[in-house]
């Protein structure tokens, strides 16, 4: 506990430092404050994870129920290590990063947004108490709105900022009402004094969907997911990569969290979370595949693997509920993997979008294209990182689907009824949810990275600084290395799933993990299997065209003469099939206008894919209510005195009412 | 440990390009032509390893590694394959999963590599490669969960190892599904007609053969292997399926095996003389078609 | 000089002439002798001149703070701003005090109602705290200028301290917050409100803060 408290005292007052101390050094305060503060937290989390909990710490608050609980068991030391392996190698990449993107703004608020984002995290995860626990996540949000809206010059940040600050502060009220009612029912705000045979199945009910709404507006679940697309995107791109990687995930964690503080879970729990998983991973993939700009991709693409973390939750609360304990144990364990997995992709692809926003000006993937050969360290990077997030082996994102798909599927194996249903729905949404991963990242990669620039900016693009590639070939290492280890890695989140099998009165899940561990193995054998193939067929080649002529050409133009790069398939056409086939869904609208006559003078085409839970739920909704309190309008005279009154008159009438 | 996976799968390398020799025959036989020899898959091998290479001027590095780890991801997939009665060399719950997912990982990097062409035909065929195999997946994967609930264990050794005869007459209807399934899954993932047709002579029609048509010399040479292996893998399941011949003498069960192989690939030749290929816009529909197949076995497979 | 009933009811006078000053200098001045007086009875609360130290320094700080440090930055805002001196009320001066008086007779009603954790130093504490709040809350509702407002919020601010004086020695979080109020009212107010609104708006009506409003649409 103690290291984890020095972490977080260095961190901020690296933040603190960067908004006092000389232009200069404003980063690498912050930066030196981020990355000894988190191998301080690194050192607390991995011995959490190792010899299970480490001593609590109370110190008593004068707020009203509140208390400084602090105490990191396994559960919250994984989630810390995603946060403190992602949070340094942001900032160090961060540092760099604005140095050259703020023009002219200082950046001494940005980083210590960004500390304060990261202790609001790290409280938020190692919060013992709900007043503590809300106070962190207030922070935390709170930071994350200064960092969202720091290029506030631009119309389109100031309006996803104001989403943003909306959309978490109404799931903020959820959780408030959430904790209110525990804190009724069980009669204490501390975690470790709520006792979950004490509240009713009904109201245990009720502070589960609190709590679905509450957590899944932050962690983005279709249909709270409205924030995620405009506010990721518009932060700078190392801080998308910390509220994409880690930020969202705190969503996660406190479900979690919940799920352990409230009675047995019935069945509907988990048919409710595979339904959402299935959702929102499916159309956040869809979704991610009509976008142009490739932040907002990345946004969507978080919204579909929060879709496939829930669903792995789902799945191992079915288990729970059948008592099966390998179907339990293989979602729970899929799920917390691809939380540490994704803030590992997620965060090497948010940085790989920093680097080409900021070597070719765009974002747009229409207007890229060809960067691989001017920027290879970043396309390399970029490519590991899409293939680990589609799912492929061997990389990390494999695995964690595996240990899902596995879940489900031992479900499926013996499950009748409602039970198969879910399982075999999960792994056939997964299924679909892989292969449109794939149409999507060979889109985005191909559409940045391949053929010829489509912009002039693209085509003079140059690699960016070695301060920015190293943090993304550290994520990408890191990709590769829980991709072929994972049998280690499952072997170390063990305490884990012994924490959680404890609190759903599973049986000690030694066997189980032993089972599933196995397979693993058999996964990364094939994975150096891989490796040796791809290496015997490159020799095989090398060997070959030994002495052989080797010559270059243009690309085969299929008899065509004068080629140039706007015939290229972009970005937009290479999604149009599916696109098209899922527009019922989508709502993709296309305007503009088409080559006519012979000698076709202009044309032009647009699409555009408006969100439909922002456009059909949303806008309504808000609508409506801005129709009813504009009935109100006329309280609102612009005179503070007026104002004054309210306050007064509230006051005395309270007052009045008390004193009666 | 017995010999029998690893002489199975030195075999299948070695037979996969037959496959292609026996569809051709068949067609050509329709056709009322004489067709090509049957061992023109190792002649056009050979003929390619033989020659140099040239690379286009836009490609990068992306380009070259599409062809060998497509060859490398379908060689590691075979291993997973039981073929002929024997359990796979590398078997264990989850490993369709495995096998699943290395297809896709052949199939992305043959996309990537497409796309680093830059030609306008490279990614027409890309686009529609990676919208009928992400439609094509839900199908694969269910088909598998019917298989595995059928035996009651997650491996595709076992799942496979259950099947017999005695199953087909005890629940044909189940198994038919699976199997009708599983071949149109086959018939789209190796590019064939209904779904792709690998002889047509325009650009703008072809899928999988207009991805690699930048490639040349060695290069080719690998996605021709890979091609083939593919088929073999996918075939291996098909036959798995629908010829579940277990007599326990290893060198029967795998000439029956090697036997219904050949017999699927003149299926495949009926197939592609008998039917025309589907509009590119029907092809999405027969795919969700295959996933509902293989939904329906999963439902009606007692666990 | 430490006779708490004294001090209160100079307390209580103050807060009329407030109510019934037309000039803004004087309610500057009333304010600072407010916060004079306010400093000499936490003294006379606590035994007078054997107070602890803790008590001295408090006292000492609130009375600085109050009584010189704020009168001064008012004065220099009014000479800064350049603003007529009059204060421009919705209220007029004779209807204020007379509201005055009505506030009076609520406070001390209150009072009687209250109910409070221990015993009292003296029985016109609570009223003349509760009176001195809702003389400071009317001053804020009733004055136009921007200044005014901040004198009223000081009054408020008054009005809670003394009210902490009511309480018993060990609950510092009230004395604590009259102090985070100071500070907010020192920084925020006076900086913010006065200097901009008098550069955008040549003037510290805060009339002018109308044309801010949303508009109906």
């Amino acid at each position: 506990m103690g290291a984890f408290l020095a972490g977080l005292g260095l961190i901020v007052s690296g933040g603190l430092a960067s908004v006092l101390v000389g232009r200069r050094w404003r980063s690498r305060a912050a930066v030196a404050g981020i990355v000894a503060g988190s191998l301080c937290g690194l050192v607390a989390a991995g011995r959490a994870l190792a010899g299970g909990t480490t001593p609590a710490m109370h110190v008593s608050w004068p707020v009203p129920y509140g208390s400084f609980s602090l105490a990191i068991d396994p559960l919250s030391a994984l989630f810390l290590v995603a946060l403190f392996v992602l949070a340094p190698l942001a900032a160090i990449y961060g540092g760099r990063y604005l140095e050259e993107e703020h023009d002219g703004r200082s950046i001494g608020g940005v980083w210590f947004f960004t500390s304060l984002l990261i202790a609001g995290i790290a409280v938020v995860l190692a919060a013992r108490n709900g007043v503590l626990f809300l106070v962190a996540w207030e922070v935390m949000s709170v930071a994350a709105y200064f960092l969202v809206t720091f290029e506030h010059h631009r119309d389109e940040v100031r309006e996803a900022g104001w989403t943003y600050l909306v959309a978490t502060h109404l799931g903020t009220a959820f959780l408030l009402a959430m904790f209110l009612l525990m804190g009724r029912a069980t009669g204490s705000l501390e975690f470790d004094a709520m006792r979950p045979g004490a509240v009713p199945p009904a109201l245990a009910g009720l502070l589960f969907c609190l709590a679905v709404v509450g957590f899944g507006t932050k962690a983005g679940l279709v249909p709270f997911h409205v924030w995620l697309p405009e506010a990721h995107p518009a932060a700078p791109s190392h801080v998308s990569a910390l509220m994409s990687g880690v930020m969202i995930k705190t969503g996660i964690y406190g479900l979690v969290r919940v799920l352990l503080l409230l009675p047995s879970p019935p069945a509907w729990w988990g048919w409710l979370l595979v339904g959402l998983g299935i959702v929102s991973g499916v159309g956040g993939v869809l979704f991610a595949l009509a976008q142009h700009d490739l932040k907002r991709l990345l946004a969507y693409h978080s919204v579909e693997n929060i879709g496939i973390i829930t669903l792995g939750l789902g799945v191992g609360l079915l288990g729970v509920h059948a008592g099966m304990p390998l179907v339990a144990l293989a979602g729970f364990a899929g799920a917390l993997l691809h939380v540490l997995n994704h803030a590992l992709f997620k965060g090497l692809l948010f940085l790989g979008a920093g680097a080409v926003a900021h070597a070719a000006g765009t974002r747009d993937l229409d207007h890229l294209g060809g960067l691989g050969k001017r920027m290879p360290w970043t396309a390399a990077t970029f490519l590991i990182g899409s293939a680990a997030i589609s799912g492929l082996p061997p990389l990390n994102g494999f695995v964690s689907e595996f240990l899902i798909y596995t879940g489900a599927f031992a479900a499926a194996l013996t499950g009748r009824g409602a039970v198969l249903a879910a399982a075999a729905a999960a792994g056939a949404a997964l299924a679909l949810i892989g292969g449109l991963a794939v149409a999507c990242f060979t889109k985005a990669f191909g559409a940045v990275f391949l053929g010829e620039a489509r912009s002039r900016r693209a085509a003079s693009a140059g690699e960016v600084a070695v301060a920015m590639r190293m943090p993304m070939a550290a994520l990408a290492v890191a990709c590769a290395a829980i991709g072929f280890g994972a049998p280690w890695v499952l072997a170390s989140i063990a305490p884990v799933l012994g924490l959680l099998a404890t609190a759903f009165g599973l049986p000690a899940p030694g066997p189980q993990i032993e089972t599933l561990r196995a397979a693993l193995t058999r996964v990364s054998l094939a994975s150096l299997a891989l490796l040796a193939a791809v290496a015997v067929a490159v020799l095989a080649r090398r060997l070959l065209l030994r002495g052989r002529t080797v010559g270059t050409a243009p690309t085969w133009g299929c008899g065509y003469a004068a080629p140039t790069a706007r015939m290229q398939y972009t970005a937009s056409s290479f999604a149009q099939p599916l696109v098209d086939l899922f527009r019922p869904v989508l709502g993709t609208a296309a305007s503009g206008t088409l080559p006519s006559g012979p000698f076709p003078a202009r044309a032009s085409f647009a699409s555009a894919t408006p969100d439909p839970a922002d456009r059909r739920l949303y806008r309504p909704l808000f609508a409506g209510a801005a129709a009813l309190f504009g009935r109100l309008r006329w309280v609102q005279q612009g005179r503070i005195q007026l104002y004054l009154l309210y306050l007064v008159a509230t006051l005395l009438i309270l007052l009045l009412w008390k004193v009666r | 440990m017995s010999w029998a996976p690893f002489v199975r799968y030195v075999l299948a390398v070695a037979l996969a390009p037959l496959l292609g020799g026996v569809i051709g025959k068949t067609k050509a036989f329709f056709a009322g032509r004489e067709g090509a020899p049957l061992l023109q898959g190792y002649f056009d091998l050979a003929k390619l390893l033989r020659k140099g290479t040239v690379y286009s001027t836009t490609t990068s590095w992306v380009f070259r590694a599409g062809p060998v780890v497509t060859v490398g991801a379908v060689a590691v997939a075979l291993a997973l394959v039981p073929m002929g009665g024997a359990p796979a060399p590398l078997a264990f719950p989850g490993d369709f999963l495995l096998l699943a997912y290395l297809l896709a990982l052949a199939r992305f990097v043959t996309i990537i590599a497409a796309l680093d062409t830059g030609s306008a035909f490279e990614g027409m065929g890309a686009s529609r490669e990676a919208q009928f195999s992400a439609l094509a997946e839900p199908g694969l994967v269910l088909c598998f969960l019917a298989l595995a609930r059928n035996a009651g264990d997650l491996s595709l050794s076992a799942s496979l190892g259950a099947l017999s005869f005695a199953a087909w007459r005890s629940h044909a209807a189940v198994l038919a599904l699976v199997a009708a399934a599983l071949f149109i899954v086959f018939l789209a993932e190796n590019s064939r007609v209904p779904v792709d047709d690998p002889t047509t002579h325009l650009e703008l029609t072809m899928i999988h053969e207009v991805m690699v048509l930048d490639h040349a010399g060695p290069d080719l040479a690998l996605i021709e292997a890979a091609s083939w292996l593919k088929m073999w893998v996918l075939g291996a399941l098909v036959v798995g399926v629908v010829v579940p011949v277990r007599t326990g003498a290893a060198v029967i069960d795998g000439g029956v095996f090697v036997v219904a192989m050949l017999l699927l690939g003149v299926a495949v030749g009926v197939v592609e003389s008998a039917m025309a290929r589907l509009r590119l816009l029907r092809v999405p529909q027969l795919l969700v078609a295959s996933g509902v197949l293989a939904a329906l076995a999963t439902a009606l497979i007692s666990g | 000089m430490f006779e708490i009933n004294t001090l209160l009811v100079g307390l209580l006078l103050v807060n009329f002439v407030l109510l019934g000053a037309s000039r803004l200098d004087t309610g500057v001045r009333q304010v600072a002798a407010q916060g004079a007086l306010l400093s000499l009875l936490t003294l006379a609360e606590h035994a007078g001149w054997g107070a602890p130290w803790r008590v001295w320094l408090l006292a000492l700080g609130s009375g600085v703070v109050k009584a010189v440090v704020f009168p001064h930055f008012l004065r220099r805002a009014l000479r800064e701003a350049d603003v007529r001196r009059e204060i421009a009320p919705y209220v007029g001066f004779t209807a204020s005090v007379l509201v005055g008086v009505a506030a009076l007779a609520a406070s001390l009603w209150l009072a009687s109602r209250l109910p409070l954790p221990g015993p009292v130093a003296s029985p016109l504490l609570v009223p003349v705290s509760l009176f001195t709040v809702l003389v400071g809350m009317f001053l804020l509702v009733s004055r136009r200028k921007a200044l005014t407002q901040v004198v009223g919020y000081l009054v408020v601010e008054n009005g809670v301290f003394c009210f902490g004086l009511a309480l018993p020695e060990d609950a510092p979080l009230p004395v604590e917050v009259g102090i985070l109020l100071d500070i907010f009212a020192a920084v925020f107010i006076m900086g913010i409100m006065i200097y901009q609104i008098s550069r955008e708006f040549d003037d510290i009506d805060t009339d002018r803060l109308t044309s801010l409003r949303d508009e109906a649409t």
